[in-house]
């Protein structure tokens, strides 16, 4: 099977390609050539950064428009599933519109009397799940989380997590599947996650 | 429910682990790699690998062993020890680490925390401070593995390292360290109701039972340990089979 990384200026792609590699799925390229991410099999949009800068150079190397136009099963991950919604907070940044969702920023919940704090950042359990990402063994597994913006409940969140208030863990919406959790990071339940993209 | 997170530190020297008690009297115990992975199979939640004679002996940190602990380990982990320049942290990230930690070096030039936070996002800096209690609420900064006390205060640097962009901090009672007697909770809770990131409570895990303090009474989000995990005194499945069942939420 031929599984390209998208590669642009966001950290952490190493990260999923050492996961792939731990999966079996060696093979795979990491690139940002046109030709080879639409041939491939299964795209996966990692990332970790800002939302502003990481679209300028989507635009700049024209993946803003590539992206949106794959017909394969694409797999975006934290940075990545926020760059496929319409809008980010995040440098009032206008992103790739795949989901019709905007991305906003968390804030803390004063009234709570255990303090919210921003980023959500570790293990927080998976409820409500939907598609073929998630098996029903997946239900109430931890998965780990970093982000500061998220993404509300709406007609194609996947899977629901809760911090402040319930949130989208995942959206999935025809070929395009994104989680806002790092599967690569999360262990066993991340792994099974990877491999279910995988088997498509 | 986001989890309490529970992290085995390994204290690395010359590419091994290592545990001192009060960061002297250093004893090996072994392959951080393969105890880290053994770590995660266990169900830690996180990993901070410190090479804690980097700053002292300005050598350069470990990218190829961080490298192969990215290729071998499915959680998280954060590097630190010596990372003074946004060249170190770069040539970590790519090589596959989640977080930096700058300690000394940060003190030394505050600046570095807000260039490492805009160049890499604050997801990727950990602030950590070491810190001996004066009086009170009074808790000086030390650097250089505790070595050297500075004129900086522990809260108000906190405040500071956050205000800069910091995403978490990871706070080490230098009076609490190797003694096994609990964390510094008051200290801690304090910290946690002052700032609005997480933060990592180390230095004093001696048993069980402190884990459970440092959640409920010190209020932090992260609990960090070595010695009791590496000598295994206390393996973290039953660790938190025990804090599932004093209520507290766990992976």
């Amino acid at each position: 099977m031929n599984i390209v990384i998208i590669k642009y200026n966001a950290g952490n792609i190493q990260s999923v390609s050492f996961a792939l590699d731990r999966l079996g799925y060696k093979d795979h390229l990491i690139t940002s050539d046109h030709e080879a991410i639409r041939n491939a099999d299964k795209v996966i949009f990692p990332g970790v950064g800002e939302a502003s800068t990481t679209m300028a150079f989507l635009k700049q190397e024209g993946l803003d428009k590539l992206i949106p136009s794959l017909k394969q099963p694409v797999l975006g991950i934290c940075l990545g599933m926020q760059l496929m919604c319409s809008h980010s907070e995040e440098g009032n940044t206008p992103c790739l519109g795949i989901f019709d969702e905007p991305v906003k920023k968390f804030i803390p919940d004063t009234s709570n009397p255990e303090k919210v704090k921003i980023p959500h950042m570790g293990w927080n359990n998976l409820t409500k799940l939907k598609t073929p990402l998630f098996d029903a063994s997946l239900e109430n597994e931890f998965v780990y989380f970093v982000h500061s913006y998220y993404v509300a409940v709406g007609p194609d969140t996947a899977a629901q997590s809760n911090y402040i208030h319930p949130f989208s863990a995942a959206l999935q919406k025809d070929n395009f599947f994104a989680t806002q959790f790092h599967p690569e990071k999360s262990s066993d339940a991340g792994a099974r996650i990877l491999k279910n993209f995988l088997e498509l | 429910m986001l989890a309490k997170r529970i992290i085995p530190c390994l204290d690395i020297r010359n590419g091994q682990t290592v545990k001192g008690v009060k960061f002297l009297d250093i004893k090996e115990v072994g392959d951080p790699v393969e105890l880290g992975a053994l770590y995660a199979e266990q169900g830690a939640d996180e990993l901070v690998f410190l090479d804690i004679t980097a700053s002292h002996e300005k050598r350069k940190t470990f990218v190829d062993l961080v490298k192969r602990i990215a290729q071998h380990i499915n959680i998280p982990f954060t590097v630190g020890g010596g990372i003074s320049e946004l060249s170190d942290a770069d040539a970590l990230l790519n090589a596959g680490a989640d977080k930096i930690s700058i300690n000394s070096s940060a003190v030394k030039n505050p600046q570095l925390i807000s260039d490492m936070a805009r160049h890499f996002g604050s997801q990727f800096v950990v602030a950590a401070i070491d810190a001996k209690q004066l009086q009170g609420d009074e808790w000086t900064v030390t650097v250089n593995g505790g070595r050297i006390p500075t004129d900086k205060r522990l809260f108000s640097w906190a405040k500071e390292a956050e205000e800069r962009g910091a995403g978490e901090i990871l706070f080490t009672s230098m009076d609490h360290d190797g003694v096994k007697q609990g964390f510094a909770n008051e200290a801690l809770a304090k910290l946690s109701d002052e700032r609005g990131i997480p933060i990592i409570a180390s230095g004093g895990a001696g048993a069980k039972e402190h884990f459970k303090d440092v959640f409920t009474i010190g209020k932090a989000d992260a609990g960090l340990a070595a010695s009791i995990f590496h000598f295994n005194e206390i393996p973290v499945p039953e660790l938190k089979d025990y804090l599932i069942k004093e209520g507290i939420t766990i992976r």
